[in-house]
Order: C-alpha cells, then sequence, then structure tokens
C-alpha cells in the first residue's frame, strides 16, 4: 500500500498550485467584481483542464481523460487555496451527466453551457406527496397535445427550488402501463404562469426546498430525455451520478476536528471537558468510525483510479455518513449542555457560540433522508451487497 | 496511490482460506473444542507448511521478508477459519528476534520460527500494556507469573514482558512451569506460566512497535472473526424459511443484517491502514494501532451477538459453530487489553 500520489501527479499538483498562486486572488473585490472574476476564473481553470473535466469541449467542458487521483489533486489544492470549483448543484451533478448519455444533440446544445454558467437552476421533480421511497408510483401527469406535453400534478422536497429557473422531472404519461413502464423524463422551464411554488419551513427553521404544484404547465416534445415510458431507467442513471459523488471523508474529518475542539472549549466540573474520561472515550469511539469511513474512502478511491469494480463498501458509504454524523450529534449535545436549549444565531453571524452546533445536529438529520432514506440504503446493502432475497412488495 | 489489496496479496489469503477449510473443517473443530488438545496439530502444520511462520521474518533467516500488513491479512484468515494455534504469538517472535535478537538467538530459533519447527507464545503479563509487566529479571534469569498465555505446554519458545518494558525471550524447560487454565474461548487454550530463575535472552526490539504490531493483529483477527460471523448469519438468513419465505427477505432481518454489514466492510480499511502506518513508520502508527484494536474488538462482540441474535434458537447452542466464534469474540475484547483501554491510550498520544 502506498498512500503517495507519486512523482507525475506531484509535478501536476506544483502545476495546480502556481496557476491557483497566480489566478485566484480575491481579496478586496466587492461582490458585483467577485461574480464576473469568478466566471473568468472558472474559464482560465476549465481552459487549463482543472474543471469541467467530464463535459465535451464542444459544451465549453475542458473533456480530459478520466484520472481519479488528478481529479483529487485538483480538488486538494482547490480546497487550500479556497477556489471555487464547478458551478454545484443538482444541474451540474445529475441533469448534465444525464444529457450527456441520454440527452439529443439539440438537449445538449440547448442546456448543458447554461447549467455550467449557473444560468440555469435545476429543480428537481421526482418526489410526491404519496411517492417518497416509493419513487415509481409518481402521480404528476403529462398528457401529448401535439408537440407539447401538458403536465399537470404537484412536486414536493426540491431543493434550491424558490432559485430554480428549470426543472428535472418524472411524470406519468402512460396510465395503463405497469407503474415503472409508465414513466417519462422531462425538462421544462419553470417561467409559466400554471407554476406556483411554496417553501417549505423545516426542522431547523430555515427553508432550503419548496413544493410545486403544475397546472396545464407545458413543455415542447423535444425536451422529453430518452424513450416515452423509459423515464424510470433514465432516472436511475440520474441517482447513480447523485451517489458517485463522494469526496465527504474531508468534511467529516474536519467536523470531527471541530468536535475535539469542542470539547477542549467548554468546561465540565470546573475542568477543560476533553479531561473528562467519558467524553475521551466518546471521542476515540466516533473517531474510529470517522477513520474507517476515511480510509474506505481511499479504498474506494484507490480502487476506482486502477479501474477496478467498485467493492461492496461502496455501497454503505452514504448511510456510514449518516450514521457518523447522528454519533458526533449525540457527542456534541452532550457537550454544549444547556446551550442546546438556545435557538442558533443564523450562520454568518459573528460571536456564534457552541449553540451553533444545532446546525449540525438538526442538519444531520437530513442525511438520512435525502437521497434515499437510511431504509432504503439498508435494502440496497442487503439485497444488492449481501444478495438477500428481494421484497417481493416493491417490485422490479 | 494504492489503497486496496494486490493480487499476491488475495492470493495469501485464499491460500490460507483453502487450507483451513480442508484441514480444519466444522466438524474437525467441534471435535478440537470438545477434546483437551491445545493445538490441532494438522491444520497448525499445514499453515506453517504456507510460509507463515516466517512472513516477517527477513529473508535472509528462512522468511520471506512481508510487512506486517501481510501478516495481518494472514491473521484476519486464521480468525475467520478459528485457526487454533498461537499464530500471533509466531509471527512477533519472529519480528522482535529479527529486530533485536542477538547472533546467537537468530541463529537459533528464526529459520525454526520460519519453517514451523518450533512454536513460540506471547506472555506479556501484567494488564497486557508495556509499562505494567512484572516478570523481573536478573543475570538473564527470569522470574514472575504471566497469566495469559496460549498453547504454552505446546511451545518451544516465549516472548516474555520484562519489567522495563522489556522484551525478553525464554525456551521451554529450566525454571518454566505450566498452569493451564479452564479457558472460554476453547480454539485458543490460555495457561498460567510460571517463571523461577528461567535462563532468558534479553532482546534489543522497541517494545513500543512490537506491542503496536500485537495490537493490529489483533485487530485483524477480530475482523476475521466477525467477517466469519457475518457470512454465517447472512447464508443462514438465505436459507432458512419461515411463514413460507427465506426469513432473509423479511425487512427486519434484512435490516439487521445491513446493519451487520456496516460494522464490519468499513472496519477493514481501518485495519489495513493500521498495519500500513506501522509498516511505513507513519507519525500515527501507535494511535492507528490503539484505535483499530478498540474499534475491531467492539466490532467482533457486536456482530457475534446480533449474530446468535439473528439465528434464534440454533445460533444459542453448543454443537452450532456461531459459539466457536462468539466465544472467540469475548477473548478478542480481553485481550492485550480492552476497548476502553486503547481509547485512553489514543486520546492520551492525541495530546488531548
Amino acid at each position: 500500500m502506498d498512500l503517495s500520489y507519486g512523482a507525475e501527479n506531484e509535478r501536476f499538483r506544483q502545476e495546480v498550485r502556481e496557476f491557483l498562486e497566480r489566478e485566484w486572488n480575491p481579496a478586496e473585490l466587492d461582490r458585483a467584481a467577485m461574480k464576473d472574476y469568478v466566471a473568468t476564473f472558472r474559464q482560465k481553470a476549465t481552459g487549463k483542464g482543472y474543471l469541467y473535466r467530464a463535459i465535451p469541449k464542444e459544451f465549453g467542458g475542458s473533456e480530459q481523460p478520466i484520472d481519479v487521483v488528478k481529479a483529487q489533486v485538483i480538488r486538494e489544492e482547490f480546497a487550500r487555496a479556497r477556489a471555487p470549483m464547478e458551478v454545484g448543484g443538482n444541474g451540474m451533478n445529475m441533469v448534465v451527466p444525464t444529457l450527456l448519455e441520454r440527452g439529443t444533440q439539440e438537449q445538449k446544445d440547448a442546456f448543458i453551457r447554461q447549467t455550467m454558467s449557473g444560468e440555469y437552476v435545476w429543480g428537481q421533480g421526482y418526489s410526491e406527496p404519496g411517492s417518497g421511497s416509493d419513487l415509481a408510483s409518481v402521480r404528476t401527469k403529462a398528457v401529448l397535445d401535439g408537440d407539447q406535453w401538458v403536465i399537470n400534478g404537484q412536486k414536493i422536497w426540491t431543493s434550491q427550488g424558490m432559485d430554480a429557473t428549470h426543472m428535472f422531472m418524472l411524470a406519468r404519461t402512460e396510465p395503463g402501463a405497469p407503474k415503472h413502464a409508465g414513466i417519462t423524463y422531462l425538462l421544462l422551464s419553470l417561467d409559466h404562469p400554471g407554476v406556483t411554488r411554496r417553501p417549505i419551513k423545516q426542522i431547523t427553521g430555515g427553508a432550503t426546498f419548496c413544493e410545486f404544484f403544475f397546472e396545464d404547465v407545458t413543455t415542447p416534445v423535444a425536451w422529453q430525455v430518452g424513450d416515452r415510458g423509459d423515464g424510470w431507467n433514465v432516472s436511475k442513471t440520474t441517482l447513480k451520478h447523485e451517489r458517485a459523488a463522494i469526496g465527504s471523508a474531508d468534511g467529516l474529518g474536519h467536523q470531527f476536528a471541530q468536535l475535539v475542539t469542542l470539547a477542549k472549549s467548554v468546561e465540565r466540573n470546573g475542568r477543560p471537558a476533553i479531561e473528562d474520561p467519558l467524553v475521551r472515550d466518546a471521542l476515540v469511539r466516533v473517531e474510529g468510525w470517522v477513520l474507517a469511513h476515511r480510509y474506505s474512502s481511499y479504498r474506494l478511491f484507490s480502487n476506482a483510479a486502477a479501474g477496478e469494480e467498485t467493492p461492496m463498501v461502496g455501497l454503505m458509504m452514504k448511510l456510514l455518513l449518516t450514521e457518523i454524523g447522528h454519533d458526533i450529534a449525540q457527542t456534541a449535545q452532550d457537550l454544549i449542555g444547556d446551550e442546546a436549549m438556545i435557538e442558533a444565531a443564523p450562520p454568518g453571524t459573528k460571536g456564534r457560540g457552541p449553540e451553533k452546533w444545532l446546525d449540525q445536529i438538526m442538519g444531520s438529520l437530513g442525511n438520512s433522508i435525502a437521497g434515499g432514506t437510511t431504509n432504503i440504503q439498508r435494502n440496497i446493502i442487503g439485497e444488492r451487497g449481501l444478495g438477500l432475497p428481494r421484497d417481493q412488495a416493491m417490485g422490479a | 496511490m494504492q489503497f486496496h489489496l494486490t493480487e499476491e496479496q488475495g492470493a495469501i489469503q485464499d491460500a490460507i482460506r483453502g487450507t483451513l477449510a480442508d484441514t480444519l473443517p466444522s466438524e474437525r473443530l467441534h471435535k478440537f473444542v470438545d477434546g483437551d488438545a491445545e493445538v490441532d496439530r494438522e491444520s497448525w502444520d499445514a499453515l506453517m507448511a504456507l510460509g507463515l511462520g516466517g512472513l516477517m521474518v527477513p529473508e535472509d533467516q528462512g522468511g520471506s521478508g512481508l510487512g506486517l500488513l501481510e501478516a495481518a491479512l494472514s491473521v484476519e484468515v486464521g480468525g475467520e477459519g478459528a485457526a487454533t494455534g498461537p499464530l500471533i504469538g509466531q509471527m512477533l517472535a519472529g519480528l522482535a528476534i529479527a529486530q533485536g535478537g542477538d547472533e546467537d538467538a537468530k541463529a537459533k530459533w528464526l529459520p525454526r520460527l520460519a519453517g514451523g519447527e518450533a512454536m513460540a507464545s506471547l506472555a506479556f503479563g501484567g494488564d497486557w500494556l508495556p509499562e505494567s509487566w512484572d516478570v523481573s529479571e536478573s543475570n538473564g534469569r527470569v522470574s514472575g507469573r504471566v497469566r495469559f498465555v496460549q498453547a504454552a505446554n505446546s511451545a518451544d519458545v516465549f516472548l516474555v514482558g520484562l519489567d522495563g518494558e522489556r522484551l525478553a525471550l525464554v525456551a521451554a524447560g529450566e525454571g518454566v512451569s505450566v498452569e493451564p487454565l479452564d479457558s472460554l474461548d476453547r480454539t485458543r487454550r490460555q495457561s498460567a506460566l510460571v517463571l523461577d530463575n528461567a535462563p532468558a535472552a534479553l532482546l534489543a526490539a522497541n517494545t513500543g512497535r512490537i506491542f503496536d504490531a500485537t495490537l493490529v493483529l489483533a485487530a485483524a483477527d477480530a475482523l476475521g472473526g466477525a467477517q466469519r460471523a457475518l457470512d454465517m448469519t447472512v447464508a443462514y438468513a438465505k436459507e432458512r424459511e419461515q411463514f413460507g419465505q427465506p426469513i432473509g427477505q423479511f425487512q427486519a432481518l434484512k435490516h439487521q443484517l445491513a446493519q451487520m454489514a456496516l460494522e464490519v466492510e468499513p472496519a477493514r480499511a481501518l485495519v489495513w491502514y493500521a498495519a500500513y502506518a506501522f509498516d511505513s513508520a507513519r507519525d500515527d502508527a501507535r494511535r492507528a494501532a490503539a484505535i483499530a484494536k478498540a474499534h475491531l474488538a467492539d466490532r467482533f462482540v457486536s456482530i457475534g451477538r446480533a449474530a446468535v441474535a439473528a439465528h434464534g434458537g440454533i445460533g444459542y447452542t453448543w454443537e452450532y459453530d456461531l459459539s466457536i466464534w462468539y466465544r472467540r469474540s469475548l477473548f478478542s475484547r480481553a485481550f492485550l487489553g480492552s476497548p476502553s483501554v486503547h481509547r485512553e491510550r489514543a486520546a492520551k498520544l492525541a495530546g488531548w
């Protein structure tokens, strides 16, 4: 085993570092100037082959050969320089990969550049009030009228929903077909009088997602991705891309380091809490899991770099991250004590005290739900990982 | 960047797995558990014939000069197969002599340990940690009592912990007597070793490093045991039917099994890292060993208990294989110090 990246990649690291020193100096720019500066920076970085590596040049990407080690070096160096990487969100993570695999030339031309630039913001139109884990039961209906789909129904839990300009949606188009075969994957503009959206206030007190109502909303047939009735398979491509987005080990490591800092800064019985044997034991207990997660991500990374099959642990990373997040939350709540009875000042507010851990304590709950609930993850591990027989009720 | 097993490393594991399946199948293992022998000689000799005794012994001393990682991968499969001999002791004695023995000790023991003609066992004493070792030494002779020593009547030589955090080799014979204990883990028979002015050869090995290596191997053994208990349970859930379907189809059990797998599979990389950190003498090697031992010992006990629960009645019987691995998990938890002891060490090592 060898955790070093090798001489060639270290040379590449040096090159990336020099580029960042030269091109990323945002100090003292005001807000308006910053936006242009970031856009220009991203263009230069793409020109060097550092960003949008999986996107063909004809759509404005840098079209680089797959190289997970170089990609990791780029992530590390950009993080170190606090420089922005690609525009994030559903658009880059889900829509663009799906279009590259399943879209028409016309769709790729129409959407990829605008998504990369952040001009188009995509909301995910999957879940409905009656369709959560049983996603294939969606009831939002699309009916063909000439060369337009006419959409009626409701979608919910849409992240970035209030900012979204567009949506990618699963709609029922073949009412007589079996549930998985009656769905079509549609793109639509949200700039339509039949679209109503409402923010949903969350348990955290914030509102980062919302619900949508559709009344005779139209979208061109040319914006349908894949075949009519094949939307379930098209959406699976999308989810696979979402699950492939790992890279969370550094985030978790950072969170654990902050937990240790918290334990040093609060007191128990007049001494720093970190001197308390129970606190020390709890911290190392959590650290065992944090490190198991980190080294498993090295393992996945190494397998991917060698072009080898993903081991079973790949199916576990999301659930593992979720559970460790809960453990950190419990430990943090223990440490902050009575501060957990006070509402946290909003992020960005100066002088936030230990109560700021409520962001993590509450936020970690979301991991059990978003992107496939914890119980669905357990089904996946049990069935795909351990080869246990499928639950009959859950169908294909 | 390479953080997955090479083909060769996988081949080492496969060879050991196959050897144990052939020489120590379930029926033979149960006979051994119900009998009085300390070591199942046939399977032990077969493992030694594979070269496990000399894995970490330098090539010019008759070994294969591999690292702790390969040793851990081997011990892991030993744990999976409930190997009965003192595999960890054999490997560590080889390492300690290679690193700290004089020419006499090297010439006398290394080729024999590597070839399996001699058997070595650990006799650390105290409450396991080097600072608590309490066998005393004077003029090359040692005296004291070490409570938990595996296969003590069969071993030819002991790696003994002395006061002052020192290590010595003591050969069976003069000044050495054995008091067998009624061992809970019947695949790893323990005895008290009584040393009365026994001749000893002091080793100039780095005690802390040897102890770290022991922790990593113990963690690897626990990983193998946990994996075996999980595999057994998954196989049973596919085959056992109730209410007209395999019980593994019921979501309640499926989720329990997924949760068990979540304890085992990510922990594998923790063991790999600890071994790798030792081999490349990284700064965090000592902490990594402590955390790996604590984490894996907890996982093995937790998996053992969950496995029994998932099986139902058959899992609670003596005759079913699970009884053997559950008992091994209780040994693993206590051996070398319980998880909380090593968590506290890890906290100290972090400077907390």
